[in-house]
């Protein structure tokens, strides 16, 4: 317990929050470089999975890209990222974090759209909505908790795969945590470890809230059984995933 | 005039090594024993994680059906550690259980207990009532019921999960290495300082192949213990 708490004293220290490595810097590196990781992310996948759940196809890509994303090491593919020629750039944690980003979006997209109710889509088409409007007007809102669910999932692994960055001496609050580990301080490493934890639940906190408020249908689907809690969850279907 | 080549070209053998490829043969064939112990322990991390966080997530799915008001509790708290990155999570752990095995596990059930409720949850909950209903009427209870009624119903969902969990287990425990017990994360570590482009590719590859194998043994296991379910899946 006492391990803890020397890291509760050694957050608390203001000294070590100001400089370039200091938690501060850290703490806005580690947001501004998961932002642009989860836009370039969402600007690739929602494209995809909207349409392909639009169209009701490429359902196998769309499922298995969550399950391959998850039995490749995030660690792995920073390794090999490093040592190409990318090297030390910002890119080299951005890409990573980006390719790790996109099965969730993409998936959850998918289904979100492939579970929007049939009739009311032959409703809509019935009368006489076209393509792109039937997308916009019906099966977008309608798949909104979904989609959100998977950016909220794409977010809270982003925020902590970019804590990961630091074994390649990259940006974000890991390298506080690395940093402890290099000298053998350990108030420095837990310190460390309770900022990131910390960062992670609030973000997970602001996109629980950012999915329940986006969703147009909230009044209606406040009577459903499912919790709001499991669509921030990895999607397991059992009948997908074992029809593969 | 005598250092303007480099003076040493004469003692090197060219091969894949010399040369950092990032395919090598040779790689496999002078490092194998390195290789063998890390995917050994990289194995038995992964088994140990998955089934102490089986039955600890077997206990907490059972409780929270008993105990309706801890089934929010355990299913945020589950959640919330899902959140936690790995880094930081083998970092909090240090000071409870050290430079350890212990630590790379703990943690690894810790992540596990999410998926691994969850699906067990829903599988139980996806069990008819009326099957239920008839089976107390023949007399069936407690750990009886669960066990030759619930748990096989439940069955497909809970496969689902476990396999989610596992491959997500064996990826997981490359973080293992800031411990100096990763597996497989020791080598990538190790060839990501050394620059060692064979070691780095070849360990990420057996990671993935690993997880692709757990997968499909578990989707034989589960065939196999459902055999009810073969004609429709096939």
């Amino acid at each position: 317990m006492n391990g803890l708490l020397d890291g509760l004293t050694w957050l608390l220290d203001a000294e070590n929050w100001a400089g370039p490595t200091g938690v501060g810097a850290r703490l806005v590196e580690h947001v501004w470089i998961s932002a642009v990781s989860v836009l370039l992310a969402c600007l690739i996948a929602l494209p995809i999975g909207l349409w392909l759940g639009h169209l009701g196809r490429g359902g196998t890509l769309a499922i298995n890209i969550s399950n391959v994303g998850r039995a490749v090491p995030t660690f792995a593919i920073l390794a090999l990222l490093y040592m190409t020629p990318l090297g030390l750039s910002y890119w080299t944690t951005i890409i990573a974090l980006v390719l790790f980003g996109i099965p969730p979006i993409l998936t959850n997209a998918y289904v979100g759209m492939r579970e929007v109710d049939r009739d009311a889509v032959e409703a809509a088409r019935g009368m006489g909505m076209s393509g792109p409007q039937l997308l916009r007007g019906v099966e977008l809102p309608l798949a909104i908790p979904l989609i959100m669910g998977g950016i909220r999932l794409a977010t809270v692994q982003i925020v902590a795969t970019a804590t990961l960055a630091a074994v390649i001496s990259g940006p974000g609050l890991g390298r506080i945590i690395t940093s402890g580990f290099g000298r053998q301080d350990v108030p420095e490493l837990i310190g460390g470890a309770i900022i990131v934890c910390l960062l992670a639940l609030v973000v997970e906190g602001l996109m629980a809230w950012l999915q329940r408020a986006v969703d147009p249908m909230r009044r209606a689907r406040r009577r459903r059984s499912r919790p709001d809690r499991d669509r921030g969850m990895p999607l397991v279907q059992d009948e997908v995933v074992s029809g593969a | 005039m005598a250092l303007s080549g480099p003076v040493h070209t004469a003692t090197l053998t060219d091969n894949c090594l010399v040369r950092n490829d990032w395919v090598c043969g040779e790689y496999l064939r002078t490092r194998r024993d390195d290789i063998t112990d890390a995917l050994v322990q990289h194995v038995t991390i992964t088994v140990i994680s998955v089934v102490i966080g089986f039955v600890v997530a077997l206990v907490l799915a059972v409780v929270a059906r008993r105990v309706r008001w801890l089934r929010g509790a355990i299913l945020g708290t589950s959640t919330a550690l899902y959140t936690l990155p790995s880094l930081a999570m083998f970092s909090l752990l240090l000071p409870f259980t050290g430079i350890s095995t212990s630590t790379v596990v703990v943690g690894l059930v810790l992540y596990s207990l999410t998926i691994l409720v969850r699906g067990i949850l829903t599988g139980l909950d996806a069990v008819p009532a009326d099957v239920r209903e008839a089976a107390v009427g023949m007399g069936y209870d407690g750990l009886r019921l669960l066990r030759q009624v619930e748990l096989p119903l439940a069955m497909p969902s809970i496969f689902a999960a476990l396999r989610v969990a596992t491959v997500s287990t064996v990826a997981l425990t490359t973080i293992g290495m800031i411990v100096n017990h990763g597996g497989l994360g020791n080598l990538i570590n190790r060839g990501l300082s050394s620059n060692f482009h064979a070691e780095v590719l070849t360990a990420s590859v057996l990671c993935v192949v690993l997880a692709l194998i757990a997968d499909a043994l578990l989707l034989g296991l589960q065939r196999w213990l459902t055999p009810w379910r073969r004609t429709v899946t096939a």
